[in-house]
């Protein structure tokens, strides 16, 4: 194995003695999509399924806030009877909002975010922009993605097997004991479990392969120092995994057995403890967050470059600032526990670890704000997506400060406006920086450019919708309202109207535009030069044709 | 408003069967009730509680005897207002205190960063556009502003760490002996509450719709048995559940304490203002977790005493003073048994005295 990491050209040379003449040449359809270890056709695969897992668990957003625009229960229960049969009950109508509530985490989460952003864009560019040939590992890559479709395919098969009331699995993605054990009987929170063990095997193996591909795979010159910031990014979040998936690995194999073995880790009343599932939860789940958005702050920092045509401010600061955020995120995760009755102590230390994340976090922001500052920026939707990013995940991130006190959020805790704060860091943090790397590298990946017009409406579309659709949520937090309830007092209306209306609909307008625009770029768009953003974008990735050759680097780039 | 509140609850007190022997003077100016109040109040009393809701044979129990008198929930206490976009009012003293720190320490600072951020990135747009700036400058450091950006922040947030550390320790404040002490059960899907020193119990179910609006109080908020608590005493709730995690929160209170099997959490208040407070199941337990709520009516300390006495329940002074009785009844009893040798006919003379000492045990504690 180590001497495949050391020369990665012999490798692939040995299993497709072709390959020597022609950079290009790529196998058979079969070949090539199903059995890949190519890393960019691998990172293709990625994208394309984070893109139908998007699609199914934005649908579901859109389930959720079809029936939240009015209170009552108006369409759970026809959804239920299509679903369970014509004579579904209430209470499997609610069930089915459990299940809807944790799809949507779950599928977002380890299915659309993830993926995308390491596993596309990680496996898109990483080597590219060290100047390595592929990854470390490329049969291991292959491994990693084949191990996520059957993941998702026991997620969304767990929707069709009891999960006790109903249908599906209700426990919400954190799936807390004692609801998933002894509160949830049937075979679908097994499937759910086993889907996060797959997902989470698939993510380790990615981490590991990162690791040693920027461990070891960097061209001549290539420094660690020297790494573009998307690089450092990926490296701190394959870290992030390596630490932090076995933790839950451990807590949902416990829970299995908790099911089906007669043990009682979580079970008072066999000595165990439900809150001893928390902590090993959030070990791993607050880690989790950053694993979601380290990436897309590597993202932005290379789009901020490319289009203020200046380097990084502050480049060593930006890199060390994530290494940071990574080692303070492993000593916080109590933070999602103030409210379970932990003592005085513990309150007063996760309050005060908490906030120091916002010291590297402030240091990112400005940083980018300062990258720019004298540059000569021009604004591609690359770049108005990153600009949206740095001011939104500001918006999330002091209402993390405010969540962060442990005597305040006894309030918040478990209300909208822990919903509000987290969409704004994801949904137009994560997110938004997600969209900013599609259209920044489109043209690279596809070898088309995608339409201007189009890239700009859609961020505005989405900007607004996503906007009205998640601030009104703080004003339902502040006025009480709890989340995971699929219907609501009177009082809660005005809000979550014009969530539902306005808000939602913009933001799925916005997304109409994406797709079309992806569609006729694809189709009809016109052929893109290798480096479309100019002298801006100086890293690897721009050296190389778009798309690139089957196979880059096959003589290594020199940096200095 | 008192005056009323105080009426209704005598009124209440004797419709209800149980209670109509323990009438007491001080509830006299009952009497003075208008008629047609007298007759809402009837209404509400007769009211079977949630008798449909399955979930709880206790519910159907409870139904049988009238509910406490309750008052009428004010618009914007206790309750969310639709449209809004603040916290709900604070009716206990360290809700208030972490209401402020929320609106005038919190609320300022973030509001102030997100503008700073805000207006330096529109600055930012305008002057470096390309056309306004061509060429690009090629600083990549500055030392001074990178200790400037880390610093700052830093204190800015020991700024907010030293109130809001101390809030913590005030709001860990353990009770005082003389407590009032609620025990909250979460169910699936409904709460269970206990007053362990008053020898009370009962169930909170959610009432339906149709009937929460017959008493004029908010959907999916009301239940058919508040949990009744005394204003101006300090409350100690033991919170716990016996199958899955729920949630005990009443956001006018600052209070949200989860209800973990198998272990009991406590929380501690003084609710300022009476009046009806309302509350939601706050951690996901299942189908029902929507339909849980919490409400909790505060009343003064003496309509409080009378509505233990309504519920079979004594207040813990009235225990103390029974238990005294009851021992010196006893201690009577052993020395008559020790006389009864000696003076057998004489037996007669003590027993008597301590039926009557019980007697009057039993009046002191009017039940
Ligand atoms: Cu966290
Ligand atoms: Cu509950």
């Amino acid at each position: 194995m180590t001497d495949i990491a050391a020369t990665p050209a012999e490798f692939h040379d040995a299993h497709a003695h072709d390959h020597h003449h022609d950079a290009d040449h790529k196998p058979g359809f079969f070949a090539r999509w199903f059995m890949s270890t190519n890393h960019k056709d691998i990172g293709t695969l990625y994208l394309i399924f984070a893109i139908i897992a998007g699609i199914i668990g934005g649908g579901i957003s859109g389930l959720m806030r079809l029936e939240l625009a009015e209170p009552g229960v108006q369409y759970l229960q026809a959804w239920a009877a299509t679903l369970e049969g014509p004579g579904a009950t209430a209470d499997q109508a609610n069930h089915l909002w459990n299940v809807l509530i944790t799809a949507h985490g779950l599928i977002m989460v380890f299915f659309m975010v993830m993926p995308a952003m390491i596993g596309g864009f990680g496996n898109w560019f990483v080597p590219i922009m060290i100047g390595a040939p592929d990854m470390a590992f490329p049969r291991m890559n292959n491994i990693s993605f084949w191990l996520i479709v059957p993941a998702f395919l026991l997620l969304l098969g767990s929707t069709f097997v009891s999960g006790g009331t109903g249908l599906g699995a209700g426990t919400g993605w954190t799936v807390y004991a004692p609801l998933s054990t002894s509160g949830s009987a049937g075979p679908a929170v097994d499937m759910a479990i086993l889907s996060l063990h797959l997902a989470g095997a698939s993510s380790i193996l990615g981490a590991i392969n990162f690791i040693t591909t920027i461990f070891n795979m960097r061209a001549p010159g290539m420094t660690l120092h020297k790494m573009p910031l998307f690089v450092w990014s990926v490296l701190v979040t394959a870290f992030l995994l390596l630490l932090a998936l076995p933790v839950l690995a451990a807590a949902i194999t416990m829970l299995l057995t908790d099911r089906n073995f007669g043990t009682t880790f979580f079970d008072a009343a066999g000595g165990g403890d439900p809150l001893l599932y928390q902590h090993l939860f959030w070990f791993f789940g607050h880690p989790e967050v950053y694993i979601m958005i380290l990436p897309g702050f590597g993202i932005v920092s290379q789009i901020v470059a490319t289009f203020s045509k200046k380097p990084v401010f502050g480049y060593l600061g930006m890199a060390y600032a994530m290494v940071a955020i990574g080692v303070v995120g492993f000593v916080v995760w109590a933070h999602h526990m103030f409210t379970v009755g932990l003592t005085v102590n513990m309150k007063m230390y996760f309050t005060a670890a908490t906030m120091v994340i916002a010291v590297p976090t402030g240091i990112k922001i400005f940083s980018w704000i300062a990258t720019m500052w004298g540059g000569s920026l021009s604004f591609k939707t690359p770049m108005v997506w990153s600009l949206g990013f740095i001011f939104m995940f500001t918006v999330g991130g002091v209402t993390g400060v405010l969540l962060a006190n442990g005597g305040i959020d006894n309030y918040m805790h478990d209300t909208y406006y822990v919903v509000a704060h987290f969409h704004y860091v994801l949904s137009l943090g994560a997110v938004f920086s997600l969209f900013a790397g599609f259209y920044y590298w489109f043209a690279k990946m596809s070898g088309k450019n995608y339409n201007e017009f189009l890239g700009q409406l859609h961020f505005w579309l989405f900007f607004i919708g996503v906007n009205i659709l998640f601030f009104p949520m703080h004003f339902l937090g502040l006025q009480g309202m709890p989340r995971r309830y699929p219907d609501y007092p009177a009082a809660y209306e005005y809000w979550n109207h014009i969530a539902s209306t306005y808000g939602y609909t913009l933001m799925l307008a916005g997304m109409v535009v994406f797709f079309v625009n992806v569609i006729i770029s694809l189709a009809a768009g016109k052929k893109a030069a290798g480096n479309p953003w100019g002298e801006g974008a100086t890293t690897l990735e721009w050296t190389l044709s778009s798309p690139p050759p089957y196979h880059q680097f096959e003589t290594l780039p020199k940096v200095d | 408003m008192n005056m009323l509140k105080t009426a209704l609850a005598a009124l209440c007190m004797a419709l209800a069967p149980a209670a109509a022997q323990a009438q007491q003077p001080a509830t006299a100016p009952a009497a003075a009730a208008p008629a047609a109040e007298a007759g809402t109040a009837a209404e509400n009393a007769a009211t079977p509680a949630a008798a449909d809701n399955a979930a709880t044979p206790a519910a159907n129990a409870e139904a049988a005897k009238p509910a406490f008198p309750e008052a009428k929930p004010v618009d914007g206490i206790g309750q969310p207002v639709n449209g809004a976009i603040g916290l709900q009012p604070q009716v206990t003293k360290l809700g208030g205190e972490a209401h402020w720190m929320h609106d005038y320490i919190l609320m300022p600072i973030m509001t102030i960063i997100s503008l700073f951020v805000l207006l330096l990135m529109l600055w930012v747009v305008a002057r470096y556009r390309a056309k306004a700036n061509p060429v690009p400058s090629k600083t990549t450091h500055n030392t001074f502003i990178e200790v400037i950006w880390t610093l700052v922040p830093v204190l800015i947030l020991v700024g907010i760490a030293i109130p809001s550390i101390s809030l913590l320790a005030r709001q860990y404040k353990p009770a005082p002996k003389d407590a009032v002490t609620l025990k909250a059960i979460g169910n699936q899907w409904y709460w269970g509450y206990e007053y362990p020193d008053h020898g009370i119990e009962l169930t909170a179910n959610m009432l339906p719709e149709d009937e929460a609006k017959k008493r004029g109080e908010p959907g999916l908020l009301a239940v058919d048995n508040r949990v009744i608590l005394p204003v101006g005493v300090p409350i100690k709730v033991l919170v716990t559940a016996n199958d899955v995690i729920h949630s005990w929160a009443v956001p006018a209170f600052w209070i949200k304490m989860d209800a973990v099997p198998g272990r009991t959490n406590e929380v501690t208040f003084t609710i300022d203002k009476p009046g009806v407070y309302y509350g939601q199941c706050s951690e996901l337990c299942g189908a029902r977790h929507a339909y849980m709520p919490i409400a909790v009516e505060a009343v003064s300390p003496e309509q409080f005493a009378a509505w233990v006495k309504t519920k079979g329940g004594k207040m813990p002074a009235e225990k103390a003073a029974e238990e005294a009785a009851a021992a010196a009844a006893e201690a009577a009893n052993a020395a008559n048994a020790a006389n009864a040798a000696a003076a057998s006919n004489a037996a007669e003379a003590p027993a008597a005295n301590a039926a009557n000492a019980t007697n009057a045990a039993a009046a002191a504690t009017g039940s």
